[in-house]
């Protein structure tokens, strides 16, 4: 009897400072993103936006008082990786896991964050991420299901266009933008001329845009990832395209621009964040992120930096640090960026994860991006 | 009909970088035994070098000499000294792991130093384009036909015109008889991983405008000439060109024709039809070795 009194008591002793040290020590946050292959792009602006939001929070002295602990993981844009680093996350006792950022990797590795019921924002775009049923994914931008429409209605309203060619990347953030761009334009009464599926990392577009210049539609809708946006630009530009080529963010990125060079030129998007967006908290982000890194930011830096401070914001306003009631908390939630500057803008989260705020149709003039207008939240309408 | 006369020349010069790079795979392998898994990442390399002397401030005809005399010491002489002369006389399957291995330390090396993403590389062409019969044909195009057409005429010119072309031959088709002709084989050795070496600095210049400057964009390329240089026949420089030509001229129907989606299989389906139907290449002789 004493025996046994004497191991609970020592196992008691053991586990207790395990258990203070959980409630007490550095916050884990996962990043599991793509800093390798071809999300490379994209990976790297998510994460060095994470990075900078997290180095701001630390040294204002972290969520409730406890330094966030930041792990980033490349998933090498492998899906097969992405899982096993999330549950790579799930065992070391995550509170929260970023990323991954691409469509195709999120949608295998939520099963993990899922199971364990661990909050997951992810930079991915695709629909059906958020269509499953799963209360712990969250988005960092827009789904495809509202971003599409606004986009069509510009093709209608403001480039007065009556056929549409597109050129779309055959994974899943591509097919998925496809498919609700196509019933976004017929609803809108736009005849789709051409469909051209291209392949993820495709390097020769070539054939693709001859394609839709044959198509002689009066615009082109490019939906690819940012290296191939970039590529199709500059086979755009070289095969003398002249009708308007319009996106959604991923066509007039940062990385984009600077990649397509003159080619990105006349480039017409819709993009949920953007860098020269003229709010102060974007400009103050801007700085802050050109300073630390000594490049521009894309969207996906901005997707990252808000997201932790989402995190923050959310956490701060349950008083503890549990994962669980995080993602309950954030269905449904408004976060100010009044208050909370780190969120850049208003924003808003619904009970599936998918968030809304505004957003803004840009143009690449001599290789910057100018807002051309600002479009209010979707809930707004 | 227009259609496809622009496809195809739009596909000759991209078939023709492709064919420069295998041109290096035949030359290495006639002159010294030598199949080279790493010459996707030799067409890697000078990009990146050509793009760190260009960031230094010098003009893209500057960085492209530089990066040339550095490849040639580094991809050329340094190759041939530092993994293949100590490995050479072990056979070719150790050679090949060697070059598999040199391959990936290189991706890892440029991995570190420019990060994994891709970099943006001046093209040495004006872009835009002309009508010509009612085809419209890209200054790029043209640019890169001429380039390499020109590479390839000097190079043929070179190894047959000229009497250290003529013992670089002698060398390829037998070493021992060479000798006994008092050829000096290692130096004609020598010159041939040279001029592989300069073979894949063009290639790198004319292809990184479209590819952009990656750590991983030899992987794509190695490939192509691999494929290139089997199906027009491992023996045969004239062979590697024909191969590379095809190759981007199929990729370019078939992506228009069929779908974008398939063209990166044509290579593929190419290499395993001449495998199965003339493994010698098309333009290939049969080779007899003696186990």
């Amino acid at each position: 009897m004493n025996r046994t009194v004497r191991a609970l008591a020592a196992a008691l002793a053991l586990a207790v400072p395990f258990a203070v040290a959980a409630q007490t020590g550095p916050i884990k946050i996962y990043n599991i993103v793509e800093l390798s292959g071809g999300g490379a792009t994209a990976g790297t602006n998510f994460d060095n936006g994470v990075k900078l939001a997290v180095k701001e929070i630390n040294a204002g002295g972290g969520i409730l008082g406890r330094k966030i602990d930041l792990q980033s993981l490349d998933t090498q844009t492998n899906p097969g990786v992405a899982k096993a680093l999330s549950q790579k996350a799930v065992d070391d006792g995550a509170y929260v896991v970023m990323g991954p950022v691409f469509s195709g990797s999120i949608i295998v590795s939520m099963a993990e964050t899922k199971k364990a019921e661990i909050t997951n924002f992810t930079g991915g775009e695709a629909a059906n991420i958020t269509q499953q049923g799963n209360p712990f994914i969250f988005r960092t931008s827009f789904t495809q299901s509202t971003a599409m429409p606004k986009l069509a209605r510009y093709i209608k309203d403001g480039l007065k266009a009556k056929s549409v060619a597109i050129i779309y990347v055959n994974n899943d953030f591509g097919k998925g933008g496809r498919d609700v761009m196509v019933k976004a334009l017929d609803a809108q009464g736009i005849k789709v001329a051409a469909d051209i599926s291209t392949d993820p990392g495709q390097v020769d577009f070539s054939g693709a845009v001859l394609k839709a210049k044959q198509s002689n539609a009066d615009a082109l809708f490019v939906y690819t990832n940012e290296e191939e946006s970039a590529r199709a630009l500059r086979e755009l530009r070289k095969q003398g395209y002249d009708k308007p080529i319009v996106g959604e963010t991923t066509l007039t990125g940062q990385k984009v621009i600077e990649l397509a060079g003159d080619a990105a030129n006349g480039a017409i998007a819709h993009v949920g964040l953007t860098v020269d967006a003229p709010q102060p908290a974007i400009k103050a982000f801007d700085e802050k992120f050109t300073k630390e890194y000594k490049y521009k930011s894309d969207h996906n830096g901005m997707k990252g930096y808000s997201a932790m401070y989402v995190v923050k914001a959310i956490t701060e306003k349950n008083g503890k640090v549990d994962s669980k009631l995080l993602a309950k908390s954030l269905h449904g939630a408004k976060i100010s960026a009044k208050e909370n500057p780190g969120v850049l803008l208003d924003v808003t989260f619904d009970d599936n994860g998918d968030l809304d705020r505004e957003s803004f149709l840009v143009k690449v003039v001599n290789g910057k991006q100018v807002v051309t207008d600002t479009l209010p939240p979707a809930s707004a309408k | 009909m227009g259609d496809l006369v622009q496809l195809v020349f739009s596909g000759t010069a991209t078939g023709a970088i492709y064919a420069l790079a295998a041109l290096g795979f035949t030359l290495l392998w006639q002159a010294a035994g030598v199949i080279n898994f790493a010459q996707g990442e030799f067409v890697m390399l000078p990009a990146f070098g050509m793009l760190f002397f260009m960031a230094m401030g010098a003009p893209m005809w500057l960085a492209f000499l530089l990066t040339c005399a550095m490849s040639m010491l580094i991809l050329g002489y340094g190759f041939k000294r530092v993994i293949v002369d100590p490995l050479i006389k072990h056979g070719v399957i150790p050679l090949v792991i060697a070059t598999l291995g040199v391959s990936i330390a290189v991706k890892a090396m440029v991995r570190a130093g420019y990060s994994a993403e891709a970099h943006p590389f001046p093209s040495p062409f004006p872009a835009g384009q002309f009508a010509l019969a009612g085809i419209n044909i890209s200054y790029a195009d043209v640019g890169t036909l001429l380039m390499a057409g020109l590479i390839v005429f000097f190079l043929q010119s070179f190894l047959n015109r000229t009497v250290t072309g003529r013992a670089m031959q002698a060398v390829a088709q037998n070493t021992d008889a060479a000798k006994v002709l008092g050829i000096d084989v290692k130096r004609m050795v020598l010159y041939v991983f040279l001029i592989n070496a300069v073979l894949a600095v063009v290639a790198a210049l004319l292809v990184t405008p479209t590819y952009l400057a990656k750590f991983d964009m030899g992987d794509s390329i190695g490939q192509k000439a691999f494929f290139a240089a089997i199906i027009g026949g491992f023996n045969q420089t004239r062979g590697a060109l024909l191969g590379g030509v095809l190759i981007g001229i199929l990729e370019n129907v078939v992506g228009f024709y069929v779908s974008p989606a398939y063209k990166e299989g044509v290579a593929l389906v190419l290499f395993l039809a001449v495998i199965l139907f003339r493994p010698e290449g098309l333009l290939g002789k049969t080779e007899e070795r003696k186990v």
